[in-house]
């Protein structure tokens, strides 16, 4: 080891840590000249503000400084390997920027006549259309702003389909290895939720699931790729046996990039599942964003599917937003984040159907080869080969003192943001690691060699560098138990010099 | 700990008198690591056997806590809402969740004592 030596500025390197603006406060300095402000009548009543702004005082480059330096605290896809399993975490492809950013395009309004917006009612048709063609079913919404509403719009189309048959229902069954999201949704929408078991070797429990099906089931929620990035191989008996009780089939669509191209999810009997547009569709993440998460729905539930629509009648594109009907009220006040729907759309016209179905097989042969070059040191918590994304539990770390969490510290000194670590909840310390297709053979590579090369580190005694990690970095380890027990929410200026004295 | 039993889920349970005392074990507070947070129920609250009663959250996980059996809430430790780290000092001691009457004592018949929840916790990984 080199030696560890404090700076004098307290940077590390190149990096430092910033202090909030409001600390930076100079009182009166400002970037900008700007005029007086004329004596004029107030017209707020009592919306007027009655103390001080208390914007922080800073010149320019400050300002530019500041934000700058929080950038370089940042990790993001454009920098490295973010193998954040059950996010996807992959490359947003330029050319869907360049086209996001067409004239035309990059301005349209919400609110512009259809005469002058048939291109883009054309592009929202064309994007629907391969939605559905590519997961075989009836119609899709477009308009959930991300992934989550996409499952509330969904279960929504759930309820109002049994509602319309005269027979409204109380429960829904969701797999332990089902997105957080599932119950949440199921929850919200006023359902009761009634949890199936997994097997031991991660699946859904069949028998378990058979056991609890009955008159008062509206549906499951079902994530497949399930979340231990496994394939539900009882799909089809599972769809069977829950239309068999009268109930609809959800599927959490959020890990369709494992297999776009491959399998059809409404020829498995799936009534409705979401896509998440970022995901499958490289539109950005994590910030990035917006999200977006159409959902597609069954001939069953197509009927229930939300306004707005594109249809094209006599070769004329028209947004319909008003229709009689059953159907589930508006997601949103406009048409969804036609942003996104750009980028998605040029993903798949620039893949083509053989360019989608190798995005879905170079995920899953990625993860399996991180997979199978860490088997040894970090054994994966369920047997055979995986979906896009590879679990292990911290069986690895036995007896070393090192855990889940110090691994994934110590990986952000080797420059990597961490994986997914402590989910999903039924593997014990979990680390769920998801390269995804568009890294190459090389970073995988780097990235298996770092974390063999931390559990050797781990084994050979040195936990107690991996207690302190990160050490790298402006800020070291966060005591997030006492960010959590204690939240500081707001910052609130230290008391004058005057009264401290006092 | 004369009478004080554990469920499959990880709560223990003593009687005393008329009322039963809820928590969680010493081994599910170690397998949450740091708690953060309890949503305990209600003081008059009804609570059935098998159902949830409460949800812990700990830095790694955020979990419910079954009732062991049918009753009505009469206590609840306010200490934990300033204090969540109590469970974690002390599970099975001032750590302790709700009281609550039993509608049914028999209910708790079938739970393990002392030794067999330790058998139990070995049969784990």
């Amino acid at each position: 080891m080199t030696h560890e030596r404090e700076t004098i500025s307290g940077a590390r390197g190149l990096d430092r840590d910033e202090p909030l603006s409001f600390e930076q406060d100079s009182p009166g300095r400002s970037g900008v000249d700007l005029p007086a402000v004329p004596d004029a009548p107030d017209r707020l009543g009592d919306l007027r503000r009655k103390d001080a702004i208390g914007l922080p005082g800073l010149a320019e480059p400050q300002v530019v400084r500041h934000f700058v330096r929080l950038s370089r605290m940042n990790y993001a896809i454009d920098y490295g390997l973010y193998p954040l399993g059950s996010c996807t975490m992959k490359h947003n492809p330029r050319l869907n920027e360049r086209l996001a950013r067409l004239p035309g395009i990059g301005d349209v309004h919400p609110m512009q006549p259809q005469s002058t917006t048939q291109g883009v009612l054309r592009l929202m048709s064309e994007l629907a259309h391969w939605l559905t063609e590519l997961t075989g079913m009836a119609t899709v919404a477009m308009t959930p702003g991300a992934g989550a509403q996409g499952e509330m719009c969904g279960m929504m189309a759930i309820r109002a389909a049994h509602e319309a048959r005269g027979e409204p229902r109380k429960r829904v069954l969701v797999p332990e290895s089902a997105h957080g999201t599932n119950p949440a949704t199921a929850a919200i929408c006023g359902y009761e939720v009634d949890t199936i078991p997994a097997t031991a070797d991660g699946r859904v429990d069949m028998a378990a699931f058979e056991a609890k099906l009955g008159p008062d089931v509206a549906g499951l929620m079902l994530t497949n790729p399930n979340t231990c990035g496994l394939f539900e191989r009882d799909i089809i008996r599972i769809a069977e046996l829950i239309h068999g009780v009268g109930g609809y089939f959800y599927c959490d669509g959020a890990n369709f990039n494992a297999i776009v191209g491959k399998v059809r999810p409404g020829d498995l009997g799936i009534d409705a599942m979401h896509i998440n547009l970022h995901k499958t569709f490289s539109t950005p993440h994590g910030g990035g964003g917006p999200g977006s998460g159409p959902v597609v729905l069954s001939e069953a539930l197509a009927p229930y599917a939300p306004l707005p629509k594109v249809v094209q009648r006599n070769g004329v594109y028209e947004l319909v937003e008003q229709e009689d009907g059953p159907r589930v009220g508006r997601m949103k006040g406009f048409h969804g984040q036609f942003g996104m729907f750009v980028r998605a759309l040029a993903y798949m016209q620039s893949h083509g159907r053989d360019g989608l179905k190798q995005v879905a097989e170079d995920a899953v042969l990625n993860a399996n080869y991180v997979m199978a070059k860490l088997q040894d040191v970090l054994p994966p918590a369920y047997p055979g080969p995986c979906m896009h994304e590879v679990l292990v539990s911290d069986k690895g770390l036995d007896g070393t003192g090192v855990e889940t969490m110090d691994l994934a510290k110590a990986l952000i000194d080797e420059g990597y943001h961490p994986m997914t670590v402590y989910f999903p909840l039924i593997v014990h310390g979990a680390m769920l690691i998801e390269p995804t297709e568009t890294e190459t053979r090389q970073t995988l590579d780097d990235f298996i060699a770092v974390m063999r090369g931390l559990v050797g580190q781990a084994k050979a005694g040195e936990a107690e560098y991996f207690k302190e990690a990160p050490t790298m970095t402006p800020r070291r380890r966060l005591d997030e138990t006492l960010a959590a027990r204690k939240p500081v929410l707001r910052w609130v200026p230290e008391a004058p010099l005057a009264d401290a004295a006092e | 700990m004369s009478n004080r039993k554990y469920t499959k889920e990880h709560e223990w349970v003593e009687v005393s008198g008329a009322e039963a005392t809820i928590g969680i074990s010493d081994y599910a507070q170690d397998q949450l690591g740091d708690v953060v947070y309890i949503d305990l129920p209600d003081v008059g609250q009804d609570v059935e056997k098998g159902a949830e009663a409460a949800v812990i959250e700990s830095v790694k996980a955020a979990s419910e806590v079954y009732a062991p059996a049918s009753g009505q809430v009469t206590a609840r430790n306010d200490a934990l809402d300033d204090n969540p780290a109590l469970v974690n000092e002390s599970a099975e001691g001032d750590g302790w969740f709700y009281r609550m009457t039993l509608s049914d004592p028999s209910q708790l018949d079938d739970l393990m004592d002392a030794d067999a929840y330790a058998k139990f916790l070995e049969t784990l990984d």
